[in-house]
């Protein structure tokens, strides 16, 4: 029995370490612009077919794996030049139909650069599983895992010690402050999704051995993402770590222990569990009322 | 005869009081005025006698009925209408719906007979309609009366929104900064309108920082500080209280004076 | 400018209101749109023809309908291909499982559509701009995975057979008979939208968008009038879901899918929020357009993307509004 609780443990925090990363790719991109953005997905998406074509095109796999992640990099930021950063109007309707209609976009795109088939990836280490504790783990599971610990640490470093990390942890808190000591707002935006669409990436490269690509993986993962990211809290990176993790967590107790068909359900009906009782996340603070 | 009464009224935001234990009444056929320094906390005030905020402490009552905890469109129900110191014009609107607008107590008619435009409806939507054009003519805005709202000029807007509150036909009507941007001559008009509005029943609560415009037309007169009541009284009573011209510090003693 | 003296005087007059023009938009258009209707006919030479014109009108239907909440009212939705969904699998299931008559099961169908939408209206309704749009989602998807997973009620992700439609016993089948069916609901739809919107419930609606707090204040329960016109759109939804599971004969859980709420919002908005006649172009422009592009199906969501993009960068407050502006009359 305990090894069953182990299992969906494990499960569920591989799954929730990819929302996390999904998730951190919505918050940058939040912070610097409160713009939300649908085509998240799409860069996992973009990340896991790109590995799998530089592997196929004879890439080690390290190489391909920074070729991926350097190709939705790209995307991102062709994302905001050419389409969000070029809207006139800041009003939300008109800017969420720009990043679905993005992701759609994208997703069009990829069913012609690739085709419709569910691809393969490589996992890194093998695919002899491990046995821990009654349960068995795949490598590549540790892989993720690992991978987002370090990511984690390293957003942080980022963050904390760079130059352009200290301008987009600024525009987070406050725009308007961050541009008059001289912040270049419009530079912020345009790293943010670049960075957002590497996170992202990343996570479909890492994902792609477990659970297989194809052109229509990145929907439902950017949803999830974007559940996770909302329950931590929108915009908060702590949060969307959290919040990645409890939902993991919460779809494989539920899938394990309740009822398996209903498992996408849960992180929809999260999203309007926190926005009816505390639309600002489990960390986020609660807003007092002003006018 | 309603009175405005308010009893210990207090609002805060994070720690910050805004308005610290209020109390004053003011009956209805005069002509009030509250005033003082920025940040005194008129414009919080405001909000508070409209249910635009919640107190965080303290009672209103509105002819002897408690309004305190409505919201804001049961405040405008018991007869309170306001105009905005930062226009709140209906934007996506011609002058002439914004007016018909403020006609919503007044002028209502449920949703099925709107959908099916029943015989009542029509004739409700003509006087409407000719109600509020007499409104804008009232204002003088007749000429704008098919004008997109988004395209009239700054005076204009403030004059449809007294037009829009008053289309409510609303026995209290509060004025936030009413001739804030406006030159002498479009003060005066302002002046001229709240006592045209002031003889014809409706009592008038002016937030103002002209005290020209103030000491001029007001019956009584609430001096804020800081969020709490300074003091109170006629014009001449107010402008000669040392605590008053102290706190209008900057401001030299005559123009308080004379105003 | 009058003086306030002038027109004081002046204000005992009767006032004389300007005649109504018969190119005011609610007769005027009407009349097009009705003659559109009855000439289409002509035009449409196949039964494939008359599919995409059905087609048309069905997704005009719920566009109006969500085009008073998007356009007018200013609130969002990304999930009413959800009640989309819940109105044609209860229409459906009505008739199928208990033998209720299609029109009474179309009826009901929607009446209950409309209960929950009111019901989950409120606490939703609280919610503004991104944090709306999110909660929508999220109910609209909980729908579809709902009626994709139910498959002894549902028949599941393949879907399930609708049985045929009747009107007091008189069978309606054949893409004809259904063309006027569904062209008459549409007129319909159009009368009463124009109807609510030029009424004073229409411009509390309006006010709502333009301020909601200057809307608090002269009298407008903010929260009452966004449930009431979320579900006045919900309600058309649901009918022109229904309509369609009984014209198709068949219905399945796409029809929910979070990618047909985002066309729906994307056919309002392409149109012309706040424009009835808007939303009706849009409907048609964004129905056609992917049919005309089955021909080479697999640029289909390269170019429905391009248009979602394109549209919004270029023409944010839609086609319709920008087009009439560009000639000079005021659109409505």
């Amino acid at each position: 029995m305990g090894g069953q609780a182990v299992q969906f443990l494990a499960s569920g925090l591989t799954a929730g370490s990819i929302y996390a990363l999904v998730a951190l790719g919505f918050s940058i991109i939040y912070n610097a612009s409160r713009v939300i953005n649908f085509a998240q997905g799409e860069f996992v998406m973009i990340g896991g077919m790109s590995a799998v074509t530089l592997v196929a095109a004879g890439m080690p796999m390290p190489v391909a794996i920074l070729g991926a992640v350097g190709i939705a990099a790209i995307v991102g930021l062709a994302l905001e030049r050419l389409a969000v950063g070029r809207a006139k109007s800041t009003d939300i309707v008109p800017l969420i139909i720009i990043t679905i209609g993005a992701s759609i976009f994208l997703r069009g795109v990829a069913q012609l650069v690739w085709d419709k088939n569910i691809h393969a990836l490589a996992p890194l280490s093998g695919d002899t599983p491990i046995s821990f504790l009654g349960a068995t783990i795949v490598p590549q599971s540790l892989w993720v895992l690992g991978a987002t610990v370090a990511v984690v640490i390293a957003l942080s470093w980022f963050f904390r010690r760079t130059m352009l990390g200290k301008a987009m942890l600024a525009t987070s808190y406050n725009q308007l402050a961050a541009q008059l000591v001289g912040v270049d707002v419009k530079k912020v935006l345009f790293a943010s999704f670049g960075l957002a669409a590497a996170l992202g990436a990343l996570a479909g490269v890492l994902i792609a051995p477990i659970t297989f690509t194809s052109y229509e993986v990145g929907i439902m993962l950017g949803l999830k993402g974007f559940a996770a990211a909302i329950l931590g809290g929108l915009g908060s990176f702590p949060g969307a770590i959290a919040g990645g993790l409890l939902l993991g967590l919460l779809e494989s107790l539920g899938a394990g222990y309740v009822s398996s068909a209903y498992k996408d359900v849960i992180a929809f009906v999260l999203i309007l569990v926190v926005l009816f009782f505390r639309p600002d996340g489990i960390l986020g603070a609660v807003k007092s009322e002003r006018v | 005869m309603s009175t405005l009464r308010i009893e210990g009224l207090s609002k805060e935001f994070g720690g910050v009081h805004a308005v610290e234990n209020l109390s004053f009444e003011l009956p209805s056929g005069l002509v009030h005025s509250i005033i003082g320094p920025n940040g005194a906390g008129k414009t919080t005030l405001l909000n508070l006698l409209t249910g635009v905020y919640l107190p965080s402490a303290g009672r209103i009552w509105f002819g002897g009925r408690d309004l305190t905890g409505l919201p804001a469109h049961g405040f405008a129900a018991a007869g309170i209408g306001r105009t905005f110191q930062n226009l709140q014009i209906f934007a996506n609107m011609t002058a002439l719906e914004n007016v018909m607008t403020g006609r919503h107590l007044r002028d209502h008619r449920g949703l099925w007979s709107a959908m099916l435009r029943t015989p009542s409806l029509v004739r409700t939507e003509r006087e409407c309609r000719a109600r509020a054009l007499q409104l804008l003519r009232f204002v003088g805005l007749a000429e704008y009366a098919d004008a997109g709202a988004d395209s009239m000029p700054y005076g204009a807007l403030k004059r449809l929104e007294i037009a829009r509150a008053l289309a409510g036909e609303p026995k209290f009507l509060l004025l936030d900064e009413p001739a804030a941007g406006l030159n002498p001559t479009e003060s005066m008009e302002v002046a001229e309108l709240i006592r045209t509005l002031a003889d014809q029943g409706t009592t008038v609560v002016l937030v103002e920082h002209n005290m020209k415009l103030v000491m001029g037309v007001s019956d009584h007169i609430v001096v804020l500080d800081y969020g709490r009541k300074l003091c109170e009284g006629t014009a001449d009573e107010v402008r000669s209280d040392p605590r008053v011209i102290e706190a209008y510090l900057g401001a030299s003693t005559d123009e308080v004076a004379h105003a | 400018m009058e003086s306030l003296a002038q027109s004081r005087a002046s204000g005992s007059e009767p006032v004389a209101l300007p005649a109504r023009s018969w190119l005011s938009p609610r007769l005027g258009g009407l009349a097009v749109l009705a003659l559109v209707i009855a000439l289409l006919p002509l035009a449409l030479t196949n039964a494939y023809f008359y599919d995409v014109a059905i087609l048309v009108g069905l997704n005009a239907i719920v566009c109006v309908g969500l085009n008073l909440l998007i356009g007018y009212a200013g609130q969002i939705s990304l999930g009413h291909a959800g009640f989309f969904g819940l109105g044609a699998y209860g229409s459906a299931l009505l008739v199928a499982n208990w033998g209720v008559p299609p029109f009474a099961a179309l009826v009901l169908a929607t009446v209950a559509v409309s209960l929950l939408a009111y019901l989950v209206g409120r606490p939703i309704l609280r919610l503004k701009g991104h944090y709306l749009a999110m909660a929508t989602l999220g109910l609209g998807i909980i729908i579809a995975i709902v009626l994709a997973n139910e498959e002894q009620l549902t028949g599941g992700p393949d879907g399930m057979p609708v049985p045929p439609f009747s009107i007091f016993g008189f069978a309606v089948q054949g893409e004809r008979i259904w063309y006027w069916v569904v062209g008459a609901c549409l007129l319909v739809t159009v009368w009463l939208a124009l109807n609510l919107i030029d009424s004073p419930k229409g411009r509390a609606l309006r006010a709502l968008h333009g301020s909601e707090v200057a809307a608090e204040v002269v009298g407008i329960d903010s929260a009452g009038h966004k449930v009431l016109v979320f579900v006045l759109s919900a309600a058309f939804a649901a009918f022109a879901g229904g309509l369609t599971a009984f014209y198709s004969g068949f219905i399945s859980p796409t029809k929910a899918s979070f990618l047909h709420s985002v066309e729906l919002v994307t056919m309002v908005v392409f149109g012309g929020m706040a424009s009835t006649f808007g939303a009706v172009v849009g409907a048609t422009v964004l129905t056609v357009l992917p049919q005309a592009l089955t021909i080479v199906k697999e640029y289909e969501m390269v170019v429905l993307g391009a248009i979602m993009m394109g549209t919004m960068i270029f023409f944010p407050r839609g086609a319709v509004p920008t087009l009439a502006a560009y000639f000079g009359r005021r659109s409505r």
